[in-house]
């Protein structure tokens, strides 16, 4: 019972994670049809710049307390800047020519855990997190550590901040029928452009987050923990359903609880095999995704 | 959406819209040719055609979505020519399009609140309700019989609602010109009544201003001021209904054989 519960938790845990990456891949996809391959990169910049600033190079920040929360603002709002450079700079300027867009990202996916190593190393750095977050509560029996709670209800916040912002607000209205004809948003005179910028700000912003918060899970940074996480991303993206940020929630703890399960009662790495069996199966029984509809 | 916006006399405005030598070729085809006619505030003026003449080429010319090759158009006065399609639509031309132009996973009563902010267009306040334009966006629904399928997806209307909804979401924009390509195409015979009845009161009891192609000839002659014949990209003929039905070039050109 207790591995269970151990099990459960740390594969919502991941799922947070996986969703925190995989909410802003599959609005950018849903909105734009780009496959941002450096959404990864994205998410190893918000760690490295949170890890920067815990490691006390931040003035007022630090690895516990409020200066931790102050570090880990600092990595997201890193992060959200560099995805709205990434937009302005690489993305827009290729609209309508889908393969080079593609090539963009996967040279940012490429150069900029290249660059994080050419700086800091390519071995992992300890993560200075709060001993607050570091320890681990009871719950029917088994050690849960806390880091997976703040995971958790990081990933809810922001499900729930993304289906207020879809649902609620003019812009998150726009993006939502951007995601079902674009051609007829442009048609009404809405400048759809606004609205990437925009959407690849918050995906930004998710995915730093998640590399903040992946630090305390992992205990450590590293150049490739981005691009590792993205891969069970996409497969999260493609489960959802394009653009949706339900069926991305709901595919993301589903991958995180099949790999844990599968890794611990199986064999250990049979469990990313089991992730890819998972989406074949729903492929070929939802070929639109789980939802096939939008928030 | 009940208030009547009054019709000056036809001499004293500029005219809304203004085509000049207006054409466009593709390829050494000649798709549109000198077209050249002005629309008065409050008119609506009907185009007829075969399948092919052109009807909805002009359309696309007028409202941006194929760039003229040769010629000018104005809007109120002011020369649009160059302009792109959202900058026409934000100087109040809209238009629907042959085929239905919805998105089927999104209520009605969205698509007008989308329609209506970005007819309010200017501030991009980030947390600015979508509920800032629940009165103009009921109004509107009201006004289109679509009230009571508010909260229903595009995708489950019928034909003639789906067209309604169109209707609606030009409206709510508050447009100078209304460019209707087919309203009636695919709505089912017992829907064209009441959607002509629509189409009708936007133009006798609002004043509207008008242009529509469609095949239905039973449905434009209570409908049209002015009906514009065209016929291989050229306008043959623009004059009452009645003229136009009794000119001998249209009847030999195309009424004799359609009609």
């Amino acid at each position: 019972m207790s591995t269970v519960v151990l099990l459960t938790a740390t594969g919502l845990g991941l799922g947070a994670l996986y969703f925190l990456v995989a909410s802003g891949l599959s609005l950018i996809f849903g909105l734009m049809d780009v496959l941002n391959f450096a959404h990864g990169a994205l998410l190893s910049i918000g760690a490295y710049a949170t890890w920067w600033a815990a490691s006390g190079h931040l003035p007022g920040a630090g690895s516990g307390g409020a200066g931790f929360v102050w570090a880990v603002a600092f990595g997201t709002a890193v992060g959200t800047v560099a995805a709205m450079v990434l937009e302005l700079a690489l993305i827009r300027p290729l609209y309508e020519r889908p393969r080079e867009q593609v090539l963009a990202t996967v040279g940012v996916g490429l150069a900029v855990p290249a660059l994080l190593s050419a700086v800091w190393g390519a071995d992992a750095r300890t993560f200075p997190g709060p001993t607050a977050l570091s320890g681990t509560f009871g719950l029917l029996g088994a050690r849960i550590p806390v880091n997976r709670l703040v995971l958790i209800g990081a990933a809810l916040v922001v499900l729930v901040a993304l289906r207020l912002f879809l649902g609620r607000t003019r812009h998150g209205l726009v993006v939502r029928a951007g995601v079902e004809d674009r051609a007829m948003v442009t048609a009404l005179g809405i400048d759809v452009r606004r609205a990437f910028t925009l959407v690849f700000a918050i995906g930004g912003a998710a995915a730093a987050l998640g590399g903040a918060l992946g630090g305390l899970y992992y205990g450590s940074v590293d150049p490739g923990q981005g691009t590792s996480l993205l891969i069970f991303a996409f497969v999260v993206v493609v489960m959802g359903g394009m653009g949706s940020v339900s069926g991305a929630a709901l595919a993301a703890v589903g991958v995180g609880l099949v790999q844990q399960f599968a890794n611990y009662y199986t064999a250990s790495g049979l469990g990313d095999l089991a992730v890819v069996v998972l989406l074949a199966a729903l492929l070929l029984l939802r070929p639109h995704g789980a939802t096939g509809r939008l928030a | 959406m009940t208030t009547t916006i009054p019709v000056p006399p036809a001499a004293a405005v500029a005219p809304v819209l203004r085509l000049r030598d207006v054409g466009w070729s593709v390829g050494g085809a000649t798709i549109v040719e000198d077209v050249s006619f002005k629309v008065r505030e409050g008119e609506f003026l009907a185009f007829i055609g075969p399948n092919g003449a052109g009807k909805t080429s002009l359309f696309n010319l007028i409202s941006g979505l194929v760039p003229a090759g040769r010629g000018s158009i104005a809007l109120d006065g002011a020369d649009i020519t160059a302009q792109s399609v959202p900058a026409r639509a934000r100087r109040g031309l809209g238009r629907t399009f042959q085929t239905s132009s919805l998105w089927p996973g999104m209520t009605v009563a969205d698509h007008v609140r989308l329609a209506a902010q970005a007819a309010g267009g200017g501030s991009y306040r980030i947390w600015r309700r979508a509920g800032a334009y629940a009165k103009a966006v009921g109004q509107v629904l009201e006004r289109t019989g679509l009230a009571h399928r508010a909260d229903a997806l595009a995708g489950a209307l019928s034909h003639g609602e789906k067209r309604k909804l169109e209707l609606a979401v030009l409206l709510v924009g508050e447009p100078r010109l209304m460019l209707l390509d087919e309203p009636m195409a695919g709505v089912s015979a017992e829907e064209v009544p009441a959607l002509t009845e629509l189409i009708r009161s936007l133009h006798r009891d609002e004043g509207r201003t008008v242009l529509m192609v469609e095949h239905h000839m039973d449905v434009l002659l209570g409908l049209a001021d002015r009906l514009a014949v065209m016929h291989h990209g050229t306008l043959l003929a623009l004059d009452t209904p009645r003229a136009v039905m009794a000119d001998p070039t249209v009847q030999q050109a195309y009424l004799g054989e359609a009609l």
